[in-house]
């Protein structure tokens, strides 16, 4: 889908610093918020593209309003509630219940885990399909837009570059994320030089990106 | 597809982690001590040292660097390395003329086994935005400023591989053991914003 997360180039962020003495959790709910969104794909039955897709899925405010951990836990809520495991507003009438509010918890739900094949552990998969193309080749970033997941990010599309590699096959995330299968297909890291994406004037530097096979097209 | 911002009184993220494993803890689906070795694996045993001594590795041992960039994934198992987010390692090798440089604009997929979780710069919107558009600028801002011969090329992770840069070794370093030389890698030349440096 368009949206925040798809950051690559955007404009108006400012600058960052580097705070060498940062903690590795900065706060202890941090660590807490880690830690269950581990556990929330095995909870919800799901998988870590729909993890992904499920912070791609908040409002832009929340994406931003708590950090990184804070849209983890948003994320291992929203999986949660999604798989029936809690019902929706749980958390939250929890939460208020716990800073002293008179709400009341909602009733439990029909647990309805996601049904798919798994093809085993992980992203990886050995696929018998040949990779379709070749390191050195010329291709192009097909331009597609969708509303659910995909890792073609936008500045990529419709840009061309050349076959730097080929990489072990893995599921396809834009299917894998909504549970439809896995779509299991090569990947690629295609280089692209700066002026072919961002135009004359651009600062040079080359840039590489991994690609499924579906993401691309013969030049 | 997105659903509306939370209510300004919406509970504290504080509060909705407390809210989150009590639900889950009272339904049998998640165990305190589970998440405590979650948490301290990331803080104790895995992190930037693991990475530290790959590098290390590699700079005295010819052999072992061959492997590691023929094939990263295998050559840090040898070390005892891997697990999540560590499923395929391509290890990228900065030069004299050549500079790598690591991000996820998506999200911020990162080499868990060798680096542990990613620190705050790395998952900072202006660094995920701008070194895939303007790199040289960013790392001069970030304190890292590159001679104009030398190339910079950034790695999106945007698939299931991850991206670890081996650090050109400084100078004056030849009499150090590889402990030593473990000792003055940072995790921020490991990801490529920074370069080792020596005292």
């Amino acid at each position: 889908m368009d949206g925040l997360h798809d950051m690559g180039g955007t404009q108006g962020w400012g600058t960052v610093e580097i705070d060498p003495n940062e903690a590795v959790f900065a706060e202890e709910w941090h660590g807490r918020a880690f830690a269950l969104s581990l556990a929330s794909m095995g909870i919800s039955g799901t998988n870590l593209d729909a993890f992904r897709h499920g912070q791609e899925r908040l409002h832009p405010l929340d994406y931003l309003s708590n950090g990184y951990y804070g849209r983890w836990l948003a994320c291992a809520e929203k999986l949660i509630v999604d798989s029936g495991v809690l019902a929706p507003g749980a958390v939250e009438a929890r939460a208020r219940r716990m800073r002293g509010e008179n709400v009341e918890e909602p009733s439990d739900v029909e647990v309805r885990k996601p049904q798919y094949e798994r093809g085993g552990a992980g992203s990886l998969r050995e696929i018998s399909d040949k990779p379709k193309f070749s390191v050195g080749q010329s291709v192009k970033a097909k331009t597609f837009r969708k509303s659910g997941h995909t890792r073609l990010p936008a500045y990529i599309r419709g840009h061309a570059g050349v076959v730097k590699a080929i990489r072990p096959a893995a599921v396809l995330p834009d299917s894998t994320a909504h549970f439809t299968g896995e779509d299991a297909q090569n990947v690629y890291t295609v280089e692209f030089t700066s002026t072919e994406l961002w135009g004359d004037g651009a600062e040079a530097a080359t840039l590489f990106i991994d690609l499924f096979e579906t993401y691309m097209e013969a030049l | 597809m997105t659903e509306n911002p939370r209510p300004t009184d919406y509970p504290s993220p504080q509060l909705r982690v407390e809210a989150l494993e009590a639900l889950l803890v009272e339904r049998g689906l998640v165990k305190p001590e589970m998440l405590d070795g979650f948490i301290n694996r990331y803080v104790n045993d895995v992190g930037p040292m693991n990475g530290a001594k790959v590098v290390a590795k590699a700079w005295v041992d010819p052999d072992f660097r061959k492997r590691l960039i023929e094939s990263g994934t295998e050559a840090i198992k040898e070390l005892g390395f891997e697990g999540p987010q560590g499923e395929h390692i391509v290890v990228v090798e900065n030069t004299a003329t050549v500079h790598n440089v690591v991000v996820c604009t998506l999200c911020s997929c990162y080499p868990w086994p060798l680096l542990g979780l990613p620190p705050d710069w790395y998952k900072d919107p202006a660094y995920r935005s701008r070194v895939v558009r303007e790199p040289r600028k960013l790392l001069g801002e970030m304190g890292l400023d590159l001679a104009d011969e030398v190339e910079i090329q950034v790695w999106d992770s945007s698939a299931e591989n991850r991206y670890f840069v081996l650090p050109n070794r400084p100078k004056r370093t030849e009499g150090l053991s590889e402990d030593e030389l473990a000792a003055i890698i940072t995790r921020d030349a490991m990801v490529g914003v920074a370069v080792v440096k020596v005292g």
